[in-house]
């Protein structure tokens, strides 16, 4: 979701470079709290490991293709705040080293992918946990309804910047159209993505899922073992 | 960076070291087999007729545009190379980032003196 340079006018770029800015600088201080000596490696592993997925474009249907976002699943993590901060750095990477993404969509692409898709993810992420099972299964559904209303919702909220600034004089109906169904297939891969990595990450240490500390008690007071998700060992087909 | 050095605790090692193999794997190696169809942004900009209006980056002349290494001929070898080298970038600056930004351990202000000026100008 990408947003290239010369999609949306001067003004609108402008103001989502403002909103992005502020959203940056309120991650640079809500971190603070998400962060310690441990966990900070762990945020840029995570950072580099949403780099390197985000360049998996799975096909979709009509001859396109998605990725992941990650902003869910980062949030889910390290905790939102971080997660703002990791997906800022994924996203100056590629636009700067790159060229993925415009430079003046910069800050709309952090406002896209970096705030929406990480205060949605997460939003939707807690709301779920808090009425939902607190098991494993219940967590890993809350990630993935969060991480596929993320993708849809970002896709959403470009169809608004662009109904306020788009260059081209195209009907609005059409672009929020297209926008909205691929990006709902889109989110079912992101949904999918999400709950396969926390998934393995959950099995081996869910200590360090920072979205998973509630079952840290409830899984020590569990009366039987919960059977482990069925989770594709992917890491070992290479 | 010490990044690496920061990772005292064997246990978090462990993950650490499988997550990044893995990164390194899918942006090195996957990466060559995802799809190369538009995304869903670059589709709906076709089909809705506002896809010519998008320009080219300031940084389409990066070395690294496009996901390839500028002078390496071989497609595989050269986006590969450019998957690594964004991988140990973003790990890099997302690393150091959170370990500026992170709570320092109680007392750990006095030890840090050799940082005054980042730290006293902070008033929160």
């Amino acid at each position: 979701m990408h947003v290239p340079d010369g999609f949306l006018d001067t003004t609108t770029s402008l103001s989502t470079a403002a909103v992005a800015a502020v959203g940056v600088a309120a991650a640079l201080r809500g971190a603070r709290h998400e962060l310690d000596e441990r966990t900070a490696p762990l945020a840029g592993l995570t950072a580099a490991f949403v780099f390197a997925v985000q360049m998996m474009n799975f096909p979709v249907l009509y001859g396109t293709s998605g990725h992941l976002i990650g902003g869910a699943l980062t949030a889910v993590l390290v905790g939102p705040w971080t997660a703002v901060l990791c997906m800022t750095v994924v996203l100056m990477v590629q636009g700067l080293l790159f060229a993925d993404g415009g430079l003046t969509a910069l800050g709309t692409n952090v406002t896209l992918m970096g705030l929406v898709a990480v205060a949605v993810g997460y939003g939707v992420f807690r709301a779920l946990v808090a009425v939902l099972p607190r098991t494993r299964a219940g967590l890993l559904a809350s990630a993935g309804v969060g991480a596929f209303l993320s993708v849809p919702t970002a896709a959403m909220v470009f169809v608004g910047l662009f109904s306020l600034g788009a260059v081209a004089d195209v009907p609005l109906g059409t672009v929020a159209t297209y926008m909205g169904g691929v990006h709902l297939l889109i989110g079912l891969g992101e949904a999918a993505i999400t709950v396969a990595v926390l998934g393995a990450v959950l099995a081996v240490r869910p200590d360090l899922v920072r979205g998973a500390r509630h079952l840290q008690a409830a899984v020590a007071l569990a009366p039987r073992a919960h059977p482990a998700p069925a989770v594709p060992t992917g890491s070992d087909a290479r | 960076m010490s990044t690496l050095t920061r990772v005292r605790n064997p246990s978090t090692r462990g993950l650490w070291v499988t997550g990044i193999v893995l990164a390194l794997l899918i942006a090195g190696v996957g990466s060559w087999y995802a799809s190369a169809h538009p995304d869903g942004l670059e589709w709906s900009a076709e089909q809705s007729g506002f896809g010519d209006s998008a320009q080219d980056s300031v940084a389409a002349d990066s070395p690294l545009a496009d996901y390839a290494v500028e002078g390496v001929d071989d497609g595989r070898l050269s986006g590969g190379l450019a998957g690594v080298i964004g991988v140990v970038v973003t790990l890099v600056l997302a690393g150091g980032l959170t370990l500026l930004v992170r709570r320092r351990p109680a007392g750990s202000g006095a030890d840090t003196a050799g940082t005054p000026p980042a730290t006293a100008r902070e008033h929160g």
